[in-house]
């Protein structure tokens, strides 16, 4: 008997942060293996943060990720405020979620616009978009522009910011600072409504996914620096129950960790889980913007994401201009945090999902253990899932079709390949 | 060295990844002003964050961003050089090893004591170092990340031919030129501005905040004294050390200066 193999590799992943590369085997016409490979060289964080003082994590965690040094930093600053017991005023929480809504505009626009529309309009960059759609893309780096000043004005410098600090941060701004953002913010709310209703033009590969959809639930405001950890099938855990609910797997075909759920297996983060889970907390012009583009409470095509980080870049405009509309600068720019030995958590929404970190400290401040788990290495198994299942349902494309395709369910969900492969070392085994 | 010939076809730009956060070529894209236009004067012929169609070398300019840690990357590198007329690396772990680098300062038995789940799995090297270790390189621009006017300015001056204009003097020079009271003089707040190269445009002095040397080492660096003023001013060795060793750990000055204050802290 005669087997017939397809053999579909993809090396250097384009259009994504970071390396990764995928490989899919079909035989006699089944898929037999779909590996989304990450070969980003190991970073060692966790091992280094080890023997370093407890102030450190906001500016060395930072440096994992370029694209969303924010979520680090407030991550971290959340799990090790709790370790010492730190409460946190309330103009610095709005504070700490003004700066958030920059990095969640600066990176949804990138992703949009420039890693993953081009797949829909079947160009290889927004650079070459740009020689057909100029004006779009020039509106996409206005809008991309908007985010990184908000991270300049309240962060200092839109990549590592330098002013967050544990307890808030070392200057908070003044009020005139803020408010000629609230200008262009109100023209990037307009411009992200049209970028909702562009993106909700394209042509949508099906593709309806069952993961079980995790993601941080607020009651008060759509759940970005704080919330449970909540999912569609009934889980809802404080963020310090995580890692009893939460494990992590080392493969050999990556550095970076697959996380599961207990007992419960794959699980998916990000902006789908977060819109189906939190729709009732968008402000009311983002689900409008989102009807108008024929989304409904749900969203469970992975291909639509696209519509949904448009919907989400329109409440993070609205949310920016309501935080600097109600701003009153603090008392003090940060709360005293002593250093005391205990255990912290922290988690929150970075733009790809939920980033959980856990701090141990010591009476003095030094840290003796730290666990970092980011998005993309938590739905590792969901985009092999999908690639799955998209490749067993177009077995009749071309291999150069069916590569695109699989290209395009990866850049899906954004995976931040920087992000996910540098904790390779938390997962010690000790004997 | 001249550019290619009015007339003739644009310059190939390649971005190349090492290890590294991807902010340094993200600068680039953050670039919201001057991106079309630079796009316009260059073929982007290699530039996989941006990217997905991939022209072939040799190129004219490539930036390099982020440091070498496995034995496939020290022959990447290689490769990188060959089909490169000009290599600039770019950022802390391009021209200094990055926070990675720390690795660098940890014994192996102490790495030993970590058991990792399937340390087989993994293929990386004992140190972190730049790119100027592996190649000779052609311009290194500082930064964690690198400043987007630098970037510009680096990129513009190899296009066209000259030498960047980058000055190599301290923080302290743009700080007083910004207007920026000393956070050193009139706080107490330990700074690395007298030894760090400026370039960021003095940005945490301006936030009340001590500089903490994301640019490395300035010309001529007289850590000694700063050490000895930070710790006249009650700043303990342990502290002054992890100070100089975090984004440029390995810059020789850093290093030295860190080395000298764990020699009096009997290690980390």
């Amino acid at each position: 008997m005669t087997h017939s193999t397809r053999d579909l590799t993809v090396e250097g992943l384009a259009r994504v942060e970071g390396e990764g590369a995928m490989h899919v085997v079909i035989t006699d016409g089944e898929v037999t293996d779909v590996r989304l490979r990450i070969y980003e060289p190991p970073r060692f964080f966790e091992a280094f943060l080890r023997g370093r003082a407890y102030t450190e994590p906001p500016d060395i965690t930072a440096r994992i990720c370029g694209i969303c040094p924010v979520a680090y930093q407030m991550s971290s600053c959340q799990a090790i405020e709790q370790a010492c017991g730190a409460v946190i005023d309330e103009p610095i929480r709005a504070l700490r979620r003004l700066l958030y809504c920059g990095e969640w505009i600066e990176s949804h626009v990138l992703h949009i616009y420039f890693l993953h529309a081009p797949d829909f309009l079947g160009a290889a960059s927004a650079i070459e978009l740009a020689r057909d759609h100029r004006d779009v893309v020039e509106r996409a780096l206005q809008m991309k522009k908007i985010g990184n000043q908000i991270m300049e004005v309240v962060g200092g410098r839109a990549i590592h910011p330098i002013n967050v600090r544990l307890g808030g941060f070392y200057r908070a701004p003044t009020r005139q600072e803020l408010r000629p953002l609230a200008e262009r913010l109100r023209w990037a709310r307009d411009a992200s409504i049209e970028t909702v209703r562009l993106v909700s033009t394209f042509d949508f590969p099906d593709l309806e996914i069952d993961h079980e959809l995790v993601a941080l639930h607020h009651p008060d405001e759509y759940a970005i620096t704080e919330g449970r950890v909540v999912s569609d099938q009934g889980l809802d855990i404080e963020v310090s129950e995580w890692p009893e609910h939460i494990v992590e797997e080392h493969v050999a075909r990556s550095t970076s960790l697959h996380g599961h759920l207990i007992e419960r297996g794959r699980y998916l983060v990000g902006p789908l889980a977060r819109y189906t889970l939190n729709y009732d907390q968008l402000p009311a012009v983002a689900r409008e913007a989102a009807t108008e583009a024929g989304l409904g409470k749900e969203c469970r095509n992975p291909f639509r994401s696209i519509v949904v980080r448009a919907v989400e870049t329109v409440a993070a405009c609205d949310e920016a201009i309501r935080l600097i509309e109600g701003y009153s600068e603090p008392d003090r720019p940060a709360v005293p945090v002593e250093p005391r030995a205990g255990v912290g958590h922290g988690a929150t929404e970075a733009p790809r999902g939920i980033l959980y970190h856990r701090y141990s400290i010591a009476d003095d401040g030094t840290i003796l253990e730290a666990d970092i788990v980011p998005p993309t290495a938590q739905n590792q198994d969901a985009i092999e899932a999908d690639l799955r299942k998209l490749v067993a349902a177009n077995l009749e494309l071309s291999d150069h079709d069916l590569q695109h395709l699989c290209e395009q369910s990866i850049r899906n969900y954004d995976p931040c390949i920087s992000c996910s492969t540098h904790f390779l070392d938390f997962t010690v085994e000790r004997r | 060295m001249p550019g290619p010939s009015a007339g003739g076809p644009p310059p190939k730009l390649a971005v190349w990844k090492f290890a590294s956060c991807d902010g340094c070529q993200l600068s680039l894209l953050d670039c919201e002003d001057e991106l079309l236009e630079v796009a316009g004067t260059v073929e982007i012929a290699h530039f996989l964050e941006a990217s997905s169609a991939i022209v072939e070398g040799p190129y004219d300019v490539s930036l390099v961003e982020g440091s070498v840690t496995t034995p496939h990357d020290a022959e990447r590198i290689q490769e990188v050089r060959r089909v490169s007329r000009h290599l600039i690396a770019i950022g802390a772990c391009a021209t200094a090893g990055g926070v990675q680098a720390l690795r660098n300062f940890t014994a192996v038995d102490e790495y030993a004591a970590v058991v990792y789940a399937h340390p087989e799995y993994l293929a990386t090297l004992e140190s972190s170092t730049p790119i100027s270790a592996h190649v000779p390189v052609d311009f290194e621009l500082r930064g964690c990340p690198v400043d987007r006017p630098q970037l510009l300015e680096v990129l513009t001056a190899f296009l066209r031919g000259r030498r960047p204009n980058i000055r190599t003097h301290s923080v302290c020079i743009e700080c007083k030129r910004r207007g920026n009271v000393c956070v050193m003089v009139a706080r107490g707040t330990g700074c690395l501005g007298p030894v760090t190269q400026m370039g960021c445009g003095a940005i945490c002095p301006a936030f009340a905040r001590g500089c903490y040397g994301c640019f490395g080492p300035m010309e001529t660096p007289n850590t000694q004294s700063l050490s000895a003023a930070l710790a006249r001013g009650g700043m303990d060795n342990h502290t002054l050390m992890r100070l100089f060793r975090t984004f440029n750990a390995t810059a020789p000055a850093f290093e030295a200066a860190s080395r000298a204050r764990e020699s009096r802290e009997g290690g980390l």
